[in-house]
């Protein structure tokens, strides 16, 4: 006697997750960050060195340095900048879909540390005498712009000027960004590009607290020179060690082919286990659905960033979720073999397949928190992906197949249909 | 399910009757040491091609929309005076190059050389550097992560199951990886930071497949219920397990090497080394556990046995 009731939860079941993964395809997919490898953009590997020796390069040097490029990642308008900090002396920063590459990597290694020479090369003010946050750009009459700044104290501004004034006739007050040991105001002159900023005469003492850098800035120089200074300069200095850039038209070609070689490897593993498996196919063909619902939900709920091993990692997860249903279905067929009845070989054979899925899985977990742990960048995307996957799996293709044939089976409507797991009636024990 | 269930029908297709793994298993053995062998020759004489992720220097994608010459690219290169590697052209139509410099440039260079390319083959290309500390860190910590694993992995067969098992899956999975070194090596495959993934994926599915056997012997032994001794004894619950095992082991390697396989016609270029990598161990992971892991074994184990056996002898002689 057929049941109807666990038949129409059966379909009531699939109706209501087929309406809830529908309405959460688009939220998933709006959401997805995606890693610079799929979208274009740079990664850049700093190491931190000293700024002045005896400079101790602790853990509180790497959160100040890691803020400081926060603010200046700010400046540069990102939406989905990653920074860590990796063998507790080294940044990686990652710009997913940043435009200009160049400006990004001026804009994050320079120090910006601003200041005020004498042609002798002298230190006579630097940036810890201006106002925090008072950088601003104005425009000449000639419509250039400049940079205007504000100085804690005029006095001492008044004090510099003197003296300056007094060098007559090198009486420039020289003004660097990021001047390094072994640069000269004299050098730099006589070149055609100088690397300090400007040298302004000074010919009469000046008692104010408003200092402007004209220099041959363009407007973006003037907004980015104005940005850095209010960011403050940076506490370390940083040197590439690895960068990587990815155009954008790779990173989207990429997605593309990835996506298209992974929608046909599910078709393909569905036709498969349709074929091979009838009914408890179609289950597992259902749970796979659900499974990447469920994986993709869990991965934009964790914020993480899609990277192309992800993708991967993510189809090879596929891979193993339809493992447990094969497992488990290859033990639901021998039982049938043996001539149990549908119903008790769906019990045996679910109940016997679990400590091998058990153990399987949990192998494969351990490799995967490894690589998370000990794995860097492109690694651990892969690895997470990998953890997710195996963790679901256990959720949709154990226990998920197992409600969902369960209702079948326990409707009645499979009893003396063992042709639906795809055992012939010759091959059970005691037929003729 | 009882022992009569099991004496009286066979849980497996009739056509595995002919197969008989342990009859065979010097043949596996030596065809696997033969193996081994030819892998650290080619270790000795072509090494590994390391990419650039585990060296320093600089590599750079160039993408085209039309098919490229390496003589266009070469050409390009050593007119920014940089001396190339020869060219490397992959893509469905050959339309991408990808070139290495063995110095690493800095972010000027870097800017240069973008905006050339760019003018030229009319796409912006990919480009990276690695400094060689970063990269000889990078082989340490793939290392670590792949001894640490196998680590865990035999303490965790070692509990659920035994030791000798424990040993032979990690046994079957060195092998694995080796391959896979092996077949980089001889077709001087670039191996890059993803490799490594590539390696620990199918030591995951390599001690996946081997476990599930693993399960199936210990299971077989338990409804034996009689004691083991020789080989013949072992080798007949073996090649049962094995037997009834084979439709689950071949059908999962199929389902994952479906999207490898789609992966490595269709996918990016990008992880084209890591499909090469998984494509390999997949294969060689279903055959190190079905024709090594298990005979593997079943010999160890007997071996044991016997010099348990002998030991108690001699143990026992003096009070006789």
């Amino acid at each position: 006697m057929v049941k109807k009731g666990p038949i129409f939860s059966f379909f009531a079941l699939l109706i209501v997750l087929g309406i809830i993964i529908a309405f959460s395809v688009k939220p998933i997919i709006h959401n997805v960050n995606l890693g610079l490898d799929l979208k274009g953009g740079f990664e850049v590997l700093y190491q931190v060195k000293p700024l002045k020796s005896g400079q101790k390069i602790d853990s509180e040097a790497m959160s100040n340095a890691v803020a400081s490029i926060n603010k200046r990642i700010n400046v540069l308008g990102v939406s989905e900048p990653n920074i860590s900090i990796e063998n507790g002396n080294r940044i990686r920063v990652q710009l997913p879909g940043v435009k200009n590459e160049q400006r990004a990597r001026e804009l994050l290694s320079t120090t910006a540390k601003l200041e005020f020479r004498d042609y002798k090369d002298r230190l006579m003010m630097d940036g810890s005498d201006l106002v925090p946050g008072k950088a601003k750009v104005a425009f000449d009459d000639m419509n250039k712009p400049k940079v205007t700044l504000q100085l804690k104290d005029p006095s001492k501004f008044a004090s510099v000027t003197k003296k300056i004034t007094s060098y007559y006739p090198n009486n420039m007050l020289v003004i660097w960004m990021d001047y390094q040991k072994g640069d000269s105001y004299e050098k730099e002159a006589a070149k055609n590009k100088h690397k300090f900023i400007s040298a302004p005469s000074v010919s009469q003492e000046l008692n104010t607290a408003d200092v402007e850098i004209s220099g041959n800035f363009t407007v973006q120089e003037a907004n980015d020179l104005k940005d850095l200074l209010n960011s403050g300069s940076l506490p370390v200095r940083l040197v590439e060690t690895y960068s990587t850039s990815v155009g954008a038209q790779f990173g989207q070609d990429s997605m593309k082919e990835t996506i298209y070689a992974g929608a046909i490897a599910v078709a393909a593993i569905m036709l498969f286990m349709l074929l091979f498996y009838r009914l408890g196919g179609l289950i597992a063909s259902l749970t796979l659905v659900i499974y990447m619902a469920v994986v993709m939900g869990v991965f934009v709920g964790m914020q993480a960033v899609l990277t192309l091993p992800g993708i991967a990692a993510m189809i090879l997860g596929i891979g193993m979720a339809v493992d447990a249903n094969i497992i488990t279905l290859e033990r639901i067929k021998d039982e049938l073999r043996g001539g149990k009845t549908v119903l008790s070989a769906f019990k045996a054979g679910n109940k016997r397949s679990l400590p091998t899925v058990v153990d399987a899985n949990l192998t494969t977990i351990i490799a995967a928190a490894v690589l998370f742990i000990l794995g860097v960048s492109a690694v651990k995307g892969f690895a997470v992906m990998l953890l997710i996957s195996n963790v679901v799996t256990f959720v949709t293709s154990v226990y998920g197949a197992r409600i969902l044939l369960g209702l079948l089976v326990h409707s009645h409507a499979l009893d003396n249909h063992p042709w639906l797991f795809g055992v012939k009636r010759s091959d059970i024990r005691g037929s003729k | 399910m009882d022992q009569n269930d099991k004496m009286n029908y066979k849980h497996y297709n009739k056509f595995y009757d002919h197969l008989d793994f342990m009859k065979q298993r010097n043949l596996f053995f030596t065809i696997s040491a033969a193996l081994i062998i030819l892998g650290i020759v080619s270790l000795f004489i072509f090494k590994l091609n390391l990419g650039i992720d585990f060296s320093s220097g600089t590599r750079v994608d160039v993408q085209s929309t039309q098919p490229i010459s390496v003589e266009k690219v070469d050409k390009a290169f050593r007119a920014m005076n940089y001396d190339p590697e020869r060219p490397v052209l992959s893509g469905t139509h050959n339309n991408i190059a990808t070139v290495r410099l063995n110095k690493e440039l800095n972010h000027n260079q870097i800017a240069e050389l973008k905006s050339k390319i760019k003018d030229q083959f009319g796409s912006e290309p990919n480009v990276s550097t690695v400094s060689p500390q970063v990269g000889r860190d990078l082989a340490k910590n793939g290392l670590y992560a792949l001894i640490i694993a196998s680590v865990f992995i035999i303490i965790y067969v070692w509990v659920r199951f035994e030791f000798l098992q424990g040993l032979t899956a990690v046994l079957a999975l060195i092998h694995d990886a080796f391959f896979i070194v092996t077949v980089f090596s001889l077709l001087h495959i670039e191996v890059d930071i993803l490799f490594i993934s590539a390696i620990l994926t199918i030591i995951g599915y390599s001690i996946n497949d081997t476990i599930v056997t693993f399960d199936r012997v210990r299971e077989n032994i338990k409804m034996s219920r009689k004691r083991l001794y020789t080989i013949e004894e072992f080798g007949d619950i073996v090649n049962l397990s094995i037997r009834e095992t084979l439709t689950r082991s071949l059908n999962t390697v199929i389902t994952v090497l479906i999207p490898v396989v789609l992966l490595l016609i269709f996918g990016s270029e990008s992880i084209r080394t890591f499909t090469i990598a998984l494509f390999v161990g997949l294969l060689c992971g279903v055959y190190s556990s079905i024709c090594i892991a298990c005979p593997l074994w079943a010999v160890l184990k007997v071996n044991y046995l016997k010099r348990r056996k002998r030991r108690r002898t001699v143990s026992t002689q003096p009070q006789n």
